[in-house]
């Protein structure tokens, strides 16, 4: 049970420019009273690691759009769980067939959402493992 | 590092340098006021050693690309650096969106830089409550420079000039009258002027307006506000002697292509030196700590009245002022009289 304020990344690994969905959830997350940490686009997995460190945030959240999440969701897990963030929520979101999003989860992603989830959702599956749930 | 530790194992990992011990101690600090008291006690004797310097001015200035090209200068001399980045809490949702590490993303994977983002909560004057311990901490894992970026801030944001040693007050041209606008609070903080976005017309009249300002009304006001702070200590003498010596330097910069950042490096450098050779540095740690004494009594005392005097006390204390059967002077005297007692 996390009684402190949230801390959670929003960022954008990869080429991908679509950083529209990124900033609409980074905003609504703030809204919602987290503090959120935007990194931007074009950000390495190890970038990524290295910010959700720097930041001890409780959540990393990924926005990808391009098709390369298979190579790098994987790659920021590891990283995570190599520096010792095993407790760290991974989100994902943007366009994620079905077959990859179960795979991913296997991999360490906690959960897909994909275009048209409401910012509701994602606030409530944030606040519910945040209390343990 | 193993995920829950307790905080003394975390300050032991701290202070042998690991990084992610450093960041959840900067989260405890935040979090929790007696985790910060335990931190702080075990690592205030590490403290004193780090260049502690303030990047202020209006929002969008260019403070945090200016921060960024900065870290890049003190690593190519070999310099470690560690960076707070304060942006605001909203007063709404209390959330807040910290934006300013994306201009500072070049940095990754150079072990000689931490670069921490931190909300305002509820924090006055452009700061957070928790900075001036989040400096202590990154002061004590051994950064050489400590640099705290402030908010977009107006006139009134000048807490930084508590908790800096060097203060840097970012400006760029093409702001308008907003030169007049910051004459009454930054004015009067800044150790070195930096004109950002030099690359943009009209940086040289905003850097002649400023040098007129120094020239003319500034230097005044500079010592009346320092005597202000100085009375504050209780030593009211000494104050022209420290601040003397010092001519605030007006450099042109531009951020994004790290223009002019070696002289401001170099200006910041003459600064610190200065401060060593005329006592100032001395001055304003004392003035640093005196303020960190009074801010935490002033909290405990809060406390301390929160957790003694019971609601309905209080309730009829305020009924008895409502009713002028005694007036809020007395009524004060009265709760502190139960405090102490
Ligand atoms: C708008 C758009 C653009 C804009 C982007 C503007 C911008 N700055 O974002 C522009 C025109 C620039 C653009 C360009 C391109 N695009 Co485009 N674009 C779209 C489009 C139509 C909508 C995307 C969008 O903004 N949606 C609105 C936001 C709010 O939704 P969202 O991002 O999905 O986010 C939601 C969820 O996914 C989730 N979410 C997203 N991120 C996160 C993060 C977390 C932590 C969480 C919890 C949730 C979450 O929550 C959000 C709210 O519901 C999509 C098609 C589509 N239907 O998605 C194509 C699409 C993404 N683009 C596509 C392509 C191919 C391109 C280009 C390569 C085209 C080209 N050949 O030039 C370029 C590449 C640009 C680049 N540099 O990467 C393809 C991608 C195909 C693929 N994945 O294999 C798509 C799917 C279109 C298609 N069907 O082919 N594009
Ligand atoms: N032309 C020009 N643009 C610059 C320069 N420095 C920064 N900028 C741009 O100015 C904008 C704001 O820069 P930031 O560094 O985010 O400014 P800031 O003062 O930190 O902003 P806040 O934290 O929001 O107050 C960005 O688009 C930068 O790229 C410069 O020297 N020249
Ligand atoms: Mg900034």
């Amino acid at each position: 049970m996390k009684q402190s304020q949230i801390r959670v990344l929003i960022a954008k690994p990869g080429l991908d420019g679509h950083d529209r969905g990124a900033k609409v959830i980074a905003r609504a997350l703030r809204d919602a009273g987290f503090e959120v940490i935007y990194t931007g686009i074009r950000q390495t997995p190890q970038m990524i690691a290295e910010a959700a460190l720097q930041e001890d945030v409780d959540v990393v959240g990924l926005s990808i759009l391009s098709g390369a999440h298979m190579t790098l969701c994987p790659k920021v897990v590891e990283l995570l769980h190599a520096q010792g963030q095993e407790d760290v929520l991974v989100l994902l979101g943007g366009i994620i067939p079905d077959e990859d999003a179960a795979q991913l989860k296997a991999a360490g992603v906690h959960a897909v959402f994909g275009p048209g989830t409401t910012s509701t959702e994602i606030i409530a599956f944030i606040r519910s493992a945040m209390a343990g749930g | 590092m193993p995920k829950p530790v307790p905080t003394e194992q975390l300050i032991d990992y701290l202070l042998r340098g690991d990084r992610l011990a450093l960041a959840r101690a900067i989260s405890r600090v935040e979090d929790d006021a007696g985790a910060a008291a335990r931190i702080v006690k075990a690592v205030f004797a590490h403290t004193g050693q780090a260049h502690l310097i303030g990047i202020t001015g209006a929002p969008g200035t260019g403070k945090s690309t200016l921060v960024s090209a900065l870290v890049e200068s003190y690593r190519a001399n070999g310099d470690t650096v560690g960076v707070l980045a304060v942006d605001p809490t909203s007063p709404f949702s209390g959330g807040a969106l910290l934006g300013d590490r994306v201009r500072m993303t070049s940095h990754s994977g150079d072990a000689g830089v931490f670069i921490r983002s931190m909300a305002t909560r509820w924090g006055t004057g452009g700061l957070a409550k928790a900075s001036a311990d989040a400096l202590l901490l990154l002061d004590a894992a051994g950064f050489d420079r400590v640099l705290v970026e402030t908010v977009g801030a107006g006139q009134a944001e000048i807490e930084i000039a508590r908790i800096a040693d060097s203060v840097v007050v970012v400006e760029a041209p093409g702001l308008g009258d907003e030169v007049q606008a910051i004459k009454a609070g930054l004015l009067e903080i800044a150790d070195i002027f930096a004109v950002n976005k030099a690359d943009r017309r009209g940086a040289a009249r905003t850097v002649a307006a400023l040098e007129m300002m120094l020239e003319t009304g500034g230097a005044a006001a500079q010592t009346v506000i320092h005597h202000g702070q100085r009375m504050e200590t209780g030593a009211a003498e000494s104050d022209t002697e420290a601040e003397d010596g010092w001519s605030i330097p007006v450099l042109k910069t531009i951020a994004v292509s790290g223009g002019g950042v070696a002289q401001l490096r170099d200006a910041l450098d003459r600064h610190r030196e200065w401060l060593g050779e005329s006592g100032a540095r001395a001055t304003r740690e004392r003035m640093r700590l005196d303020h960190m004494l009074q801010t935490l009594v002033q909290a405990e005392m809060l406390a301390r009245m929160e957790r003694t005097l019971s609601p309905g006390l209080r309730s009829d204390l305020v009924d008895l002022m409502q009713r002028r059967k005694t007036d809020p002077y007395s009524a004060a005297a009265d709760v502190i009289k139960k405090l102490s007692g």
